[in-house]
């Protein structure tokens, strides 16, 4: 490989030209100017932009509210990079395999990632409703059934206002993240066992491994580079949440889904204090740059091949 | 024994398919329910299991999979509504989305050209540079970003909409493309440089035509984000001739009194069938579990 070395060529740099400069501006520029923001008091209609050094990142840091909004970034990361990580492996496990039919699975189970989030959230909204939502209205004909069978005092309630509670607003927005990225997650996770040598499984066979083993001995400790990557990037997403939040719940109840990206938005676009939103703006980055650096230190290196 | 087997096989897959067959009803029941929702009578709630208040004497109590009739007027009323140019707003996601992919496809293969087959001073410091670039989702820097689309004057223009992209990484279709480029064999390169052939005919008469599934499954994931993108638009858009059909959407809502479902639902509709029938199309760019370990690297 080594001895067809071609010649250095400047042409090279004709062709990279254009997404450097492209990247330069529109990449690396942006994080200059919310680093310069971030250090002074800067709101979008004021004329005075005064120097203010730290104190924008001392006052959020002391400020209860993104403190709140920090919690519930956090809450919805615990909550839906587990529970998003292992329904989809355990997805991609049924799917892994020749079955008839397992191609139009993995497309239906894809096609809430490619999906308006808009129009997601607005049919979410329409099913969570009190009384009239698809899960009340089905909790109703529940209580029919159990009246026809005289357990009447059993009665649910049909009247709950799912995105009303904290809880269950939170709880709704977990179950549409894990529902929207179940897909591209399970694709990964399905490359990822389809990769791994068919030896080994019938080494196991031989061996008389049941199915829970072969997954746990084998699927479980060679996916672990997919696995590692599945994660990196669903936490990096779920850092990001912002539609369904705008279109759902605007934060609330009593900011329980106020999470930073939204803080963010309101701080920036209903106050109009860019200086503040840039200041978050690097709190958040700083954390997802945390998370992306494992993905950059330990998976990319052997990923990346080697231009000769 | 083997008939016990057989026995155990059969029961296995009968499992396995109720499974999935539950898993897709899951997936797919809002889409439904949305469906069904948009073709009821655009003042009413569409009943499933409530008794309406005042039932009609004798009249049959209209239900989910039989109302009185079905209503598709629904959608040419959305289409038409006097107050929201949905036209316009379609026409907006189209020449947004073309634009943006187009763009994006010429620089990221252009680039991942370079660092995929030319050999220049810096290369791999310089693509190290771009993966770095990668860690930094854009829809985190929106606000910086905000500043210097208004300070260019792009506010509420496609120019605004299409170049400063903050959903699509230019870095990530770069390194996906080089990716693939790198694999490409070199003696059809060898051969046309022999006879004379230019670095940039190389890179059209060659490299781009072997390299069509990169850069199908660059454009359809290219396409997708674009297309279904929120945040962006709703910043760098204030006029309503300038939204697209994502953004006009989010105000619908307002625009038709939130208890009329069915036409809120007919307008998700709307929205949402352009790009469902292009991901069925275009569904084995992104399903196939080939093209998606390049996309992991």
């Amino acid at each position: 490989m080594r001895n067809d070395r071609r010649p250095q060529r400047w042409t090279g740099y004709l062709f990279v030209a254009p997404a450097t400069l492209y990247l330069a501006v529109f990449s690396l520029l942006p994080m200059i100017i919310a680093g310069w923001l971030s250090l002074h008091r800067w709101h979008l209609l004021k004329p005075e932009h005064p120097f203010v050094g730290l104190q924008n990142y001392v006052n959020i840091l002391n400020d209860p509210f993104f403190r709140h909004a920090l919690y519930n970034t956090f809450l919805f990361v615990v909550f839906s990079v587990p529970l998003g990580v292992i329904s989809s492996l355990l997805v991609a496990a049924l799917l892994a395999r020749p079955l008839r039919g397992v191609g139009l699975f993995r497309t239906i189970l894809y096609i809430p990632a490619v999906s308006s989030q808009v129009a997601i959230s607005m049919v979410w909204i329409w099913i969570l409703l009190p009384e009239i939502g698809l899960i009340n209205q089905t909790l109703h004909g529940l209580n029919t059934l159990l009246d026809a069978v005289s357990l009447g005092s059993w009665s649910l309630p049909t009247d709950t206002a799912f995105l009303n509670h904290p809880v269950s607003a939170m709880g709704a927005l977990v179950a549409i993240f894990i529902w929207i990225g179940l897909g591209p997650r399970m694709i990964l996770f399905v490359a990822g066992i389809q990769q791994i040598p068919t030896t080994l499984y019938e080494a196991a066979d031989l061996d008389g491994c049941s199915a829970w083993h072969r997954f746990r001995y084998i699927t479980l400790p060679m996916l672990a580079p997919t696995m590692l990557f599945v994660v990196v990037t669903t936490t990096i997403a779920a850092f990001q949440i912002f539609t369904p939040v705008y279109m759902m719940t605007k934060g609330g109840p009593r900011r329980s889904t106020d999470v930073v990206l939204y803080h963010i938005f309101t701080e920036a676009w209903q106050k109009l204090e860019f200086g503040m939103a840039s200041a978050m703006t690097y709190i958040l980055f700083t954390m997802i740059a945390l998370v992306a650096l494992v993905q950059f230190t330990v998976i990319r290196p052997q990923a990346i091949e080697e231009a000769p | 024994m083997t008939r016990t087997l057989s026995g155990r096989r059969i029961l296995h897959g009968f499992v396995v398919y109720a499974l999935l067959l539950a898993l897709a009803g899951v997936t797919m029941l809002p889409f439904l329910w949305m469906a069904l929702t948009s073709l009821h009578p655009p003042n009413t709630q569409p009943p499933l299991f409530l008794e309406p208040v005042d039932p009609p004497a004798g009249a049959p109590v209209p239900t989910l999979f039989a109302p009185e009739r079905w209503h598709p007027e629904n959608y040419t009323y959305v289409l038409l509504f006097p107050e929201l140019p949905v036209w316009r707003f379609a026409l907006n996601s189209v020449v947004v989305t073309l634009g943006v992919v187009l763009f994006q496809l010429t620089l990221c293969s252009l680039a991942a050209y370079g660092f995929a087959r030319l050999r220049f001073p810096g290369r791999d410091g310089l693509f190290t540079v771009f993966l770095m670039t990668m860690m930094v989702p854009a829809s985190v820097m929106i606000v910086p970003l905000f500043l210097l689309v208004k300070t260019l004057g792009w506010l509420d223009t496609y120019a605004g909409l299409i170049i400063p992209y903050p959903y699509l990484s230019t870095a990530f279709g770069t390194f996906l493309l080089r990716q693939f480029f790198v694999t490409l064999p070199r003696s059809l390169d060898d051969a046309a440089r022999i006879d004379g052939c230019s670095d940039w005919g190389i890179f059209w008469y060659i490299t781009l035509p072997s390299a069509r599934p990169a850069l199908a499954t660059l454009a359809a994931f290219a396409f997708i984000w674009t297309w279904t993108d929120f945040y962006w638009p709703l910043l760098a858009t204030s006029s309503a001739d300038m939204r697209t059909l994502e953004v006009g959407l989010s105000v619908f809502r307002d625009a038709y009194g939130t208890n009329k479902w069915p036409l809120q639902m007919t307008a998700a509709m709307i929205v949402l069938i352009p790009v469902l029938v292009f991901f069925l199309v275009m569904q084995r760019y992104f399903t196939r579990s080939d093209v998606q370990s390049g996309l992991k690297g």
